[in-house]
């Protein structure tokens, strides 16, 4: 499954990068080179085979729903790049 | 260099008992050594002024006759593990300027057994890397090296050479493909990666969360044992942490391994095999076969496919994992004109192109139309690794192997550079372990005509580190690898 420069380009976007127009078609062969390589896995039939997710596969543990930490508004913020009235600021999203 | 950085913990830790030193004395010598090696660029942040107050604390606790299991230590920290109030970077510019406002567990472990912490490690940026040069400090520098500069190995390369030119008594590591063994191995170290689930990944910056392990780099055995018994246990906040007990690693050196079966499985002899690799793991087996133990040949079918699965599960968990770097709430922000664009900005100007790779192939194997053909797939592949160790484990106790193809290569080695395949190739022995969840280990077995380091890699049965430190010992014993 080879990839175009378009599929590159979307990708990126996906992972919110920027590829350089210039740097494209080198970015496409080297995803296709990897790409080509993870292709042996289809030398495996793999068809009863159920996917493993994690060797942990016992339940995730529960626990009762009530606030055991918290109110570190402050050490929250302090690596903040820009902060406003105790919130943390972004570029305006809405209209 | 002061004699006594020379050391092992276990050493160290008898010294400061019989008062034969101090804490303080100790971790003057060790920054005196920091000071002598900036060459090996092993350290990105250095804090001496926070660890001579630890040292002096773990004085007066020896004065008092309160002394902990680490009391008084001097350890690195690879710069993974979040630190309070220490800078802490992944090794990324995307984190130049983070300061943790929280403790990770495995390090909190350290200070309440008083480890004393000289700085933060070298490693290869969010630990994606086998050779520590895609740290956004540049590369550390191996310090076996002779006339070139080598690789230390990564990522937990920082690690492993502040071990080697004994700029630390012990370092922590982490390994999500091999980030552990194969520095330690590269380096003439021991370092030992646990089953899944034995240390709290609290706090430890996120690489593909069902794969990452902490676990310590040391100068000998022992000393692995004496650090993973503290790094080690349960924790609430970390939901794949195990509530097993932590055994006392120490207990296991002495036992014999009479009768105990070790296997070694023949697709890890491929043809091509450097024969140097080759000698040095039939010398190893030959050592644990004079002392009682049985060799039986195993079979570990789909070792091949393993790097190819890997190379899929690994960057999908690592570019779900890292979209939380954002420029919204810490790290490096870069300005843009609406929220997208700051995001595209900050990450574009922070992350370096390695993680940038592996960010946009996790994207796409996990986007709509290519998750069945590629990240499924592999997660059945992986399904079918970790069945090839459970068959395995039927017919031995415990799994010998090298532990790289290869000694270290020079810093900017131009086939690596050109191919990254050629650089995650050297994962070929370490990756399956961490498919499959189980401990592995590697120790210095000897030097290369080239006189470089080259490591054995012991795996166990999930659960079952007792075992490889029981076996490891004899390997270090008959081996009689001289440290730097």
């Amino acid at each position: 499954m080879a990839i175009d420069n378009e599929t590159v380009k979307r990708v990126a976007f996906l992972s919110r990068l920027k590829i350089e127009d210039s740097k494209i078609e080198a970015a496409k062969e080297e995803f296709n080179k990897i790409l080509n390589w993870v292709e042996e896995l289809n030398e495996v039939n793999t068809d009863e085979v159920e996917p493993l997710i994690s060797v942990n596969e016992t339940t995730l543990r529960l626990r009762e729903d009530k606030v055991t930490d918290g109110n570190y508004q402050e050490a929250i913020l302090a690596n903040a790049p820009d902060k406003e009235y105790d919130y943390f600021a972004v570029p305006k999203v809405v209209e | 260099m002061k004699e006594i950085t020379r050391l092992t913990i276990h050493e160290a830790l008898d010294g400061l008992k019989k008062k034969e030193f101090t804490s303080v004395e100790l971790t003057k010598a060790y920054l005196e050594n920091m000071a002598a090696g900036k060459h090996y660029n092993a350290y990105v942040t250095e804090c001496a002024e926070m660890a001579l107050v630890q040292a002096a604390a773990a004085d007066k606790h020896y004065a008092a006759g309160t002394s902990r299991a680490l009391e008084g230590i001097p350890l690195g920290i690879k710069d993974l593990f979040c630190t309070k109030g220490i800078r802490t970077t992944a090794c990324s510019r995307i984190l130049n300027n983070f300061i943790p406002p929280y403790e990770s567990t495995v390090t909190s472990h350290l200070l309440d057994d008083g480890a004393v912490f000289l700085g933060k490690l070298n490693m290869d940026e969010f630990a994606m890397g086998g050779s520590n040069e895609t740290s956004f400090f540049g590369p550390a520098v191996n310090p076996w090296s002779k006339d070139v500069d080598l690789v230390p190995g990564g990522s937990s390369g920082g690690s492993a050479a502040a071990v080697a030119a004994n700029m630390c008594a012990g370092a922590t590591a982490t390994d999500t493909g091999g980030s552990i063994r194969e520095p330690a191995a590269f380096c003439g170290c021991t370092g030992i990666k646990p089953t899944y689930g034995r240390c709290s990944r609290y706090g430890i910056m996120a690489f593909a969360s069902s794969l990452d392990q902490a676990g310590p780099i040391a100068k000998d055995v022992r000393d692995c044992a004496v650090l993973l018994k503290s790094m080690a246990g349960f924790d609430a906040k970390d939901s794949t942490s195990c509530e097993k007990e932590v055994p006392d690693y120490e207990q296991f050196l002495e036992k014999d391994i009479k009768g105990l079966k070790v296997g070694l499985p023949k697709e890890y002899r491929p043809e091509g095999l450097n024969p140097e690799v080759c000698a040095y793991w039939d010398k190893a087996a030959a050592f644990l076969k004079e002392r009682g133990a049985e060799i039986v040949e195993i079979s570990l079918p789909h070792t091949k496919y393993a790097l190819a699965a890997y190379y899929v599960l690994a960057p999908a968990e690592a570019s779900s994992n890292l979209a939380r770097y954002d420029g919204i709430r810490y790290g490096l922000r870069e300005e843009g004109e609406n929220l997208d664009k700051l995001y595209i900005n900050t990450r574009t100007a922070g992350f370096g192109a390695e993680v940038k790779r592996r960010i946009m192939i996790g994207t796409y194997v996990l986007s709509a139309g290519y998750y069945d053909a590629y990240y499924l797939k592999a997660q059945k592949i992986r399904r079918l690794i970790h069945d090839d160790f459970v068959n395995a484990f039927k017919e031995c106790d415990i799994i010998l192997t090298p532990t790289s193809p290869v000694t270290a290569f020079p810093i900017g080695d131009e086939s690596m550079k050109n191919n990254p395949i050629n650089m995650y190739l050297n994962d070929v022995f370490t990756v399956s372990v961490n498919l499959a969840g189980l401990p592995g280990l590697s120790l210095p077995i000897g030097l290369s005509k080239t006189g470089l380091p080259l490591g054995m890699q012991l795996i166990g049965k999930p659960f079952d580190e007792g075992t490889i430190f029981k076996v490891a010992a004899k390997i270090e014993a008959d081996a009689k690898f001289e440290r730097k």
